[in-house]
């Protein structure tokens, strides 16, 4: 029996648990030559802005063991041109698709947001979490106060389905969930970036022009892994888990910590297929595993 | 169009100081490319695929050819590949140089400055006894191609920083010399973003139509991540170009680098 990957995350319904993570799969037409973006359980766009943004000065990209970091700085074309252009296409194709939305300042969310209400965007993805730019929403979400101020106007907005995308860059992640939760917050996803540096020892100069730059990819797999199960039993509105997922297996353990879906960034870069992989390694898991639907596995590590 | 797969290498070589060459066996890579594209190339233990430019494009064998200088640990990795291996390749990526037909009296520059080089050698190939390319190298061991661009009937000036090998200095200098004696159609360039910023200034002045290829540190290679952009023009407007899939190769205009659409600047 094939098994079942549908899963429902605020209210949508998804044929798989693995979304495109924003900032890794632009609007989804950069890797239509080799599969449509309808085989993914989502998109979650570039984060966009209610004015277009020009981005970071380069380099804005550098290695790191296990990882990269990145200073794009919230490059992107504003939200009229991502509701009337990218939206329609990626609808046309049948995608669920998630908007992620960034600002600097209350007011910069609440309209960008409401200028998606009449679009068939199928959920908002609030980022407050950017760490490359200071007007990218970070100083939100580094405090409950700030998340929660956010999550209230844009609720007070939309009647879609709102998921926040939280930052690891707090000392108390669980504290910042609950108080998105408060103000009606449908979902949680989590971890952007962890901020981090690289420096050139000839130059002297940090390899990002940035100076500094977001740490993504399967080096902070451990650190996200951890901050999802902590808030999955912090809060009753659903979590997607995201940071360094490149396996079935990195997907499956986030799913046990308590993410109903995961999202797939950086190892796209590295692997445009890894998304199909894990999607495939996943109902390879539940049918060995005799899985019939994945609420059998969604929050059921067995904590010592 | 591009393919993402594993493909055999059938042959590596070091062509000088640290740079080398290899051809790859890839026939639906091969019968898409341009010159001008580039492939990602994916290494054992490391995130970020690696951008190489394509020096050559041989549809008959199936294979392209690649030129690459170590640089840092990739590079490394990738200049330790042998015959037989399998290179994980993203290709062909970005737009070409356009390649339009000169006049039949008329000649193509090809300006190139030390491992921005290969890239102008498979868009040389094109124009044969009508390109003429300016070649610049730190010193005499790091000279690279330049029988290469001989052997497709190419007429060759070298140049060294250091003078150990043809004129002592920079491409600039021989690149106005043959402006002056007129008769060029188009200059193709790559190079450092210093030495094509001063080939634009020139070749503008003289009204030759140029191409650039750019250099930027890039992410995914196909346009997804916005890491590699770059100021440039289209349509008249300002925008941030990717130089993977806007460029890399773009034409300039006002001291501006332009995309390019497909008829060219």
């Amino acid at each position: 029996m094939k098994p079942n990957l549908f899963v429902k995350v605020a209210g949508v319904t998804l044929t798989n648990p693995v979304i495109a993570a924003s900032g890794c799969y632009g609007f989804g037409d950069d890797y239509t030559d080799l599969y449509p973006p309808n085989v993914l359980g989502g998109v979650s766009c570039k984060g966009t802005t209610l004015e277009p943004r020009d981005g970071n000065p380069t380099p804005r990209i550098a290695e790191t063991h296990g990882g990269i970091l990145n200073s794009v700085g919230l490059q992107n074309y504003g939200v009229d041109k991502f509701a009337a252009d990218f939206v329609p296409k990626l609808k046309a194709q049948g995608c669920v698709v998630i908007a992620n939305i960034a600002g600097s300042t209350l007011e910069d969310y609440a309209e960008a947001v409401s200028r998606l209400d009449g679009t068939d965007v199928d959920l908002i993805e609030l980022n407050i979490s950017c760490p490359n730019v200071k007007q990218g929403g970070a100083a939100f979400g580094v405090t409950a106060e700030g998340a929660a101020l956010v999550t209230k106007a844009v609720r007070a907005v939309t009647k879609k389905p709102i998921m926040v995308k939280l930052t690891p860059n707090v000392t108390d992640i669980v504290s910042i969930a609950k108080a998105v939760e408060a103000e009606g917050a449908d979902a949680l996803s989590l971890i952007n970036t962890l901020l981090g540096m690289r420096i050139d020892i000839n130059t002297r100069r940090p390899v990002l022009k940035n100076n500094v730059g977001g740490l993504s990819g399967a080096a902070v797999f451990p650190v996200a892994l951890r901050m999802v199960w902590q808030v999955a039993n912090a809060v009753d509105i659903d979590v997607v888990g995201l940071g360094g997922i490149s396996s079935a297996s990195d997907a499956i353990e986030m799913m046990l910590a308590g993410a109903k879906a995961v999202q797939v960034g950086t190892a796209i870069i590295s692997d445009p297929f890894a998304p199909l992989k894990i999607i495939g390694g996943i109902s390879e898991y539940m049918r060995v595993n005799k899985i019939k639907n994945l609420t059998e596995i969604i929050g059921k590590v067995k904590p010592w | 169009m591009y393919k993402c797969g594993s493909y055999p290498v059938t042959d590596k070589t070091a062509i000088s100081g640290g740079i080398f060459s290899a051809n790859i066996l890839c026939p639906d890579i091969a019968a898409m490319a341009k010159p001008g594209q580039f492939a990602h190339i994916k290494l054992e233990g490391f995130t970020l695929r690696r951008p190489i430019s394509i020096c050559g494009i041989d549809r008959v064998n199936g294979t392209i050819r690649i030129v690459f200088e170590v640089r840092g640990a990739g590079t490394a990795k990738l200049s330790h590949i042998n015959t037989g291996d399998n290179l994980d390749l993203l290709a062909p990526l970005g737009n070409g140089f356009t390649l339009p037909e000169l006049a039949e009296n008329e000649r193509a520059i090809f300006v190139g400055g030390g491992i921005g080089v290969p890239p102008l050698l498979a868009a040389a190939a094109v124009y044969r006894e009508q390109a003429t390319a300016i070649l610049g190298f730190r010193s005499y061991d790091k000279i690279i191609l330049a029988n290469d661009f001989r052997s497709i009937g190419a007429e060759v000036f070298t140049c060294t920083d250091d003078g150990s090998v043809g004129m002592k200095g920079q491409v600039t200098v021989q690149l106005k010399d043959l402006l002056q004696k007129g008769g060029v159609g188009r200059v193709f360039a790559c190079g450092p973003l210093a030495m094509l910023t001063t080939v634009s200034q020139i070749t503008e002045s003289f009204g030759v139509p140029t191409e650039v290829s750019l250099e930027e540190r890039m992410g995914c290679g196909v346009g997804a991540c916005a890491v590699c952009a770059c100021k440039a023009n289209k349509d008249g407007k300002a925008f941030m170009a990717r130089v993977c899939k806007d460029g890399p190769v773009f034409g300039v205009k006002n001291g501006e680098f332009v995309a390019l659409d497909k008829e060219g600047v």
